[in-house]
């Protein structure tokens, strides 16, 4: 209990502070970004593009131990994670041109492919000669505890670039997002926006990596989204309470897994997330469900 | 280059889906100004037509002009209006929202709208008769609202020339009353208006010229001159319906009364 206080009131000690800080930037932009990734019907390829991190991160990992550099180093690490992400969502995109195979079964492919390869070369990783590799499986289920303060930092810049490239793309990215046929009639770089917005999907899953981990790093982007949008019509509301219920879900959850370390930073974020779904299902203004039930009991009253 | 180029000319436009072509050597001038309805049946590519020439949809081959310009020059002169039901509706936004969304080409997308751009996204809305639902979310309207909302859109970009996907589909009495009010007013103010249009019988009251499509152009000109029976006969197939046919004479009663509109 007094861990999780120290953990919640930033008050563990600079690192602490730094990390606790880095998980809630990453909250932030995972749940404002979330926004853009859910109306545009993008959740399964981000999910897709998680998975496929893992071969990114095995191969970072084994060519910094073959040529003698530091095989933990964060930014090679993420780096990796991000070159065969971007691979997988570039597949996604070529197995479905054309109506080939369906949306769905080409990210289920990709999903299966890169997840598959990535836990075949963990098994490389573990009979390598060096030291480290422990650390590997943190980005499976996210491990906020004992990430350096220099890592924190590097999520919280990444989280801090990525809010600001959709406060900038904003309403382009709106007008996308709800007719891509109009925006490109009035000559908005449809394309380009939609890479944009991959390559922010991209940046933020990269971030989360570490302190969520690649199973559950979507949650943060679907489920602060849809509590939002549970709540309000407004995409000018959407956004900014998807980021802070993102950024809530991730600081108190990386604070519970730091009061009990067995639980992995990535389950307890997510289910914190989910919590805060679940009240929102249940209360939402007009859309919960008590709001429901308290209507059509009136309009029967009504009609009777 | 003609001295009054037209609004649409397309040369030899060809498109196709996969293997199959939907457009095969298109070649047609619409005219300066005025309401054109594109007719024609299912699967004749008339919403391809609008979309290639959009370049929404890529192009095997083919020349694109507006007003004698490539689309990039003269993008600023083009409405589009999509099919009501290529978008989703829940998305969270406010009807006003969608008809500002008309404004942003002209004024930039990066800072917030001005004041008088958002009264000119209300004045459309109060042209299609929605002024009253400008707080309203895009859900909660009916189809016929929804279809309004999208031509107070199209309306707010100030354009010289629309291209308009079925504007009349799945609309009640009073909204096609409505639409058919504003496009008859486009093209009083001397603006083009290019609509795919599905139902012959009105065909003849509410357009001026017509290009019967199949796949080709199967003939294209003022209305009196083209709409014919067997011009029809030959755009369709042989597969017109006998009420159809029944529309089309010159005496039908669902033809006459429907004459007095301006």
């Amino acid at each position: 209990m007094e861990a999780l206080l120290q953990a919640l009131t930033f008050s563990g000690g600079y690192n602490a502070r730094v990390v606790a800080l880095g998980c809630a930037a990453f909250g932030l932009a995972a749940g404002a970004l979330g926004c853009f990734v859910l109306l545009r019907g993008r959740a399964l390829i981000a999910d897709a593009a998680a998975h496929a991190t893992l071969p990114g991160l095995c191969l970072a990992f084994i060519l910094a131990a073959t040529l003698g550099w530091n095989p933990r180093s964060l930014p090679l690490l993420m780096g990796g994670a991000a070159a065969t992400a971007a691979l997988g969502v570039l597949a996604v995109g070529a197995l479905a041109r054309g109506g080939r195979l369906r949306d769905d079964a080409a990210m289920a492919l990709v999903i299966s492919i890169g997840f598959g390869t990535g836990v075949a070369l963990l098994s490389v990783v573990q009979s390598l000669p060096v030291g480290g590799q422990a650390g590997l499986s943190s980005f499976i289920l996210g491990q906020a505890a004992g990430m350096s303060a220099a890592d924190a930092l590097l999520i919280l810049w990444l989280a801090v670039a990525a809010l600001l490239a959709v406060a900038v793309l904003f309403r382009p990215l709106a007008v996308l997002c709800f007719d891509a046929d109009f925006a490109a009639s009035v000559g908005l770089p449809v394309r380009w926006l939609d890479l944009a917005l991959l390559g922010l999907m991209l940046a933020v899953t990269v971030a989360g990596l570490r302190a969520v981990g690649l199973i559950l790093v979507v949650a943060l982007m679907v489920v602060p989204a849809a509590t939002a949008r549970l709540a309000t019509e407004r995409l000018s509301v959407m956004v900014p309470l998807a980021g802070l219920l993102g950024a809530v879900s991730a600081w108190m959850g990386a604070g519970l897994s730091a009061a009990a370390p067995a639980l992995p930073t990535g389950a307890t974020i997510a289910l914190v997330a989910c919590a805060l779904f679940l009240l929102a299902l249940l209360f939402a203004p007009a859309r919960g469900v008590v709001a429901f039930a308290l209507r059509q009991r009136r309009l029967r009253r009504e009609a009777a | 280059m003609s001295p009054t180029p037209s609004a649409l000319e397309l040369r030899n436009l060809s498109v196709a889906y996969r293997e199959a072509p939907v457009l095969q050597g298109v070649s047609w001038r619409a005219p300066q100004s005025g309401l054109t309805a594109i007719v024609g049946p299912n699967g004749a590519g008339k919403s391809t037509l609008l979309k290639a020439a959009l370049e929404l949809v890529p192009r095997l081959s083919g020349e694109v002009r507006f007003f004698g310009q490539e689309l990039r020059q003269a993008r600023r002169r083009i409405g589009y209006l999509p099919q009501r039901a290529s978008v989703d509706w829940d998305f969270p936004a406010t009807v006003l929202q969608v008809a500002s969304m008309g404004r942003y080409p002209r004024v930039g997308w990066f800072l917030p709208l001005p004041r008088a751009e958002r009264e000119r996204a209300r004045a459309a809305l109060a042209e299609v008769g929605m002024a009253d639902f400008a707080g309203r979310q895009i859900g909660q309207l009916s189809g016929g609202q929804q279809q309004r909302v999208f031509l107070a859109r199209a309306l707010a970009l100030e354009a010289d020339l629309y291209l308009m996907d079925e504007p009349f589909a799945g609309v009640d009495a009073a909204t096609e009353r409505a639409i058919i009010d504003v496009l008859h007013r486009l093209g009083r103010d001397g603006r083009a208006v290019i609509a795919v249009h599905h139902d012959l019988a009105t065909a003849p009251q509410y357009f001026e010229h017509v290009c019967l499509l199949n796949r080709e152009v199967v003939a294209a000109g003022p209305m009196e001159a083209v709409f014919t029976p067997e011009n029809l006969s030959r755009t369709y197939g042989g597969r017109l319906s006998m009420l159809d046919e029944a529309a089309l004479r010159p005496s039908s009663p669902l033809r006459q009364p429907l004459r007095a509109v301006p």
